[in-house]
């Protein structure tokens, strides 16, 4: 087989000419899963489109998302929405970043236990994890055996509510953050980078914030984008924490609306593509795969 | 935490004492309180009676109570359903675009879209499939126009069982054609000419080559989406209003209202569901591990 290949083709053509010869011509089974897998992509998109441009009969137009978009309820749920994304965006970056640093530069003992913590979110899905936090910070937390309190109570306060709710999104993007920041770490061999910056002076905080941050930028960019689309259509949290925000909303507003909900749920899935199709473009890996299923 | 520690000087040694634990300790500070905390609080719950004392009557219920048993039951069944489907239709696409001969443009935009896909879902997912499937949806709309058959009159149901699991396949098979399609590509050429130059067919060299060395990777992943769906919660809650009582939705309902009138029986249905997802990920890592003996 080898031997006869064409000598001079690139080895990708080299494969392609290997295996036409030993199957039929057209790949008519691959032709035929491909447009039945894309029929069901993309049917249900095109249904969502289809159905929330005719809000006014017999009429195709933006309507339902003009309707949609100026509702106040829907600018105050979504711009809080993006708010708690990006908090939880910035309060990951800074405990993975320092921590999958220390971890290749000093502790590499802790590895195996950090990333058993940070696979733990896959374990325990976004309804256990309420249902464990709302049991623990409904009351005041109190030093074990003792009546000395450490915190009041954190769902009775807005703060506290909002701080957990934060928490809880942290840790629905773990996996994601950790294992992207883990990677970008690895490719980017910051041993040698810090030891370079060392031998020029440089303190740790510039170390992390001009040598490590920069490098890490493509990694960062796609936790944080991956972490924004978990947010952005997150219910589970927020309806049991009993906050406002755009998950909970859209599923209110298909209630007792029809085709506002369908322009909102199209312009979810335009964010959705976006946020993937970012994360592809920078890292043209494989992208990385979460859920608020 | 010690400061008298910082005043010591800095020695670089290969084995990491104690102080170079201190760089972690606000990550694990920040696990223990909100991952570690709530988890270990349903545990203990799980065995404790309505008086606070030690029991193992609410895991011995979780068997005996119907609800709970139906609520298990269903999750599993729509999970398995999914997971099996999603898998082999999955597995199928990873294969059409990898080694199945398609242009290789369709690849990345496949990878991509499964991307989008396996990301897309809870509530907006939900909405997408009643404009798709529901009763004035577009694919119904459409098969009764073209085909003059109502699907609704065959008995189909988007508010069902199998309602549901066509809504989950779109989260499903997608993340099976991001973990089938790295593991297909490291099929060596190698293998396939070894087993044509011994004269092999292409149904033997699958059977007897491709199949048994890909098996854990496709059981392994299989068991990845079973998990996937079993901890899904807002697509199925959006789609059914909570008519189909698969587990989180009772979990759900418990943690509102103490709806199984025992706190502590909530808490251990909550465990039984961790164990589940606990073997199955620890399933699909054992197997994994056995893939990559071979591919790679």
């Amino acid at each position: 087989m080898t031997a006869q290949a064409p000598i001079a083709a690139p080895p990708k053509e080299r494969t392609l000419i290997a295996h036409s010869r030993t199957r039929r011509a057209f790949p008519l089974w691959s032709w035929l899963w491909f447009i039945l897998g894309a029929l069901y992509f993309i049917l249900p998109l095109y249904a969502t489109l289809d159905f929330s441009l005719h809000m006014e009969r017999g009429v195709i137009g933006l309507k339902a998302y003009g309707a949609a978009f100026s509702d106040p309820e829907f600018a105050r749920t979504f711009g809080y929405s993006v708010f708690l994304a990006a908090v939880t965006i910035i309060v990951s970056v800074l405990l993975v970043v320092p921590t999958a640093y220390w971890i290749r530069l000093r502790l590499p003992e802790a590895r195996r236990l950090v990333e058993f913590i940070t696979l733990l979110p896959f374990v325990i899905p976004a309804i256990i994890l309420v249902f464990g936090m709302i049991r623990i910070y409904s009351s005041p937390v109190e030093i074990p055996f003792t009546s000395i309190r450490l915190l009041a109570p954190l769902t009775t306060s807005k703060l506290g509510t909002n701080a957990l709710i934060v928490a809880g999104y942290v840790v629905l993007g773990l996996p994601y953050m950790y294992r992207s920041v883990d990677t970008g770490m690895r490719t980017v061999d910051v041993r040698t980078l810090t030891e370079a910056a060392q031998s020029l002076g440089a303190n740790w905080l510039t170390i992390m914030s001009r040598v490590i941050l920069p490098n890490l930028r493509t990694a960062l960019l796609s936790g944080a984008l991956l972490t924004f689309a978990i947010v952005l259509g997150e219910v589970v949290l927020a309806s049991y924490l009993g906050l406002p925000t755009f998950g909970p909303y859209l599923f209110l507003l298909g209630q007792h609306r029809a085709y506002e909900p369908a322009a909102l749920t199209f312009t979810t899935f335009l964010l959705t593509w976006a946020a993937m199709g970012i994360i592809q473009l920078i890292t043209g890996g494989q992208g990385q795969v979460a859920g608020a299923h | 935490m010690a400061p008298s520690a910082v005043s010591a000087p800095r020695v670089k040694r290969p084995a990491s004492g104690w102080r170079a634990w201190l760089g972690v300790v606000p990550f694990f500070l920040f696990a223990i309180l909100f991952l570690i905390l709530p988890s270990v609080k349903l545990f203990v719950g799980s065995f404790a009676d309505n008086q606070g004392n030690f029991t193992f009557k609410n895991l011995l219920q979780l068997f005996t109570e119907p609800s709970i048993l139906n609520a298990y039951w269903l999750s599993i069944r729509i999970s398995a359903v999914t997971a099996i489907g999603g898998g082999i239709f999955g597995f199928l696409l990873a294969y059409s675009v990898t080694i199945g001969g398609l242009p290789k443009a369709l690849r990345s935009l496949l990878i991509t879209f499964s991307g989008v896909a396996s990301n897309f879902a809870g509530v907006p997912l939900a909405f997408a499939f009643v404009a798709t499937l529901g009763r004035t949806g577009f694919v119904t709309a459409l098969m009764k126009n073209v085909f003059h058959l109502s699907i609704y009159d065959t008995g189909f149901n988007l508010y069902s069982f199998v309602g549901l699991s066509f809504t989950y396949m779109y989260f499903q098979f997608p993340l099976m054609v991001l973990i089938m399609a790295p593991a297909l590509d490291g099929l060596k050429r190698e293998w396939r000419e070894a087993a044509e130059n011994l004269g092999a067919s292409r149904t033997q060299y699958w059977l007897q080559i491709a199949l048994p060395v890909l098996l854990p990777s496709i059981l392994g992943s299989m068991i990845l989406l079973f998990g996937n769906a079993f901890g899904a919660y807002a697509t199925a809650y959006a789609l059914t209003g909570g008519a189909l009582p698969i587990v989180t939705i009772q979990i759900g309902a418990q943690i509102r209202g103490d709806v199984l009138h025992n706190p502590g029986l909530g808490y251990a249905m909550a465990m039984g569901m961790v164990f589940i997802m606990a073997v199955s990920l620890a399933g699909y890592s054992w197997l994994q591990g056995r893939t990559e003996r071979w591919l790679r």
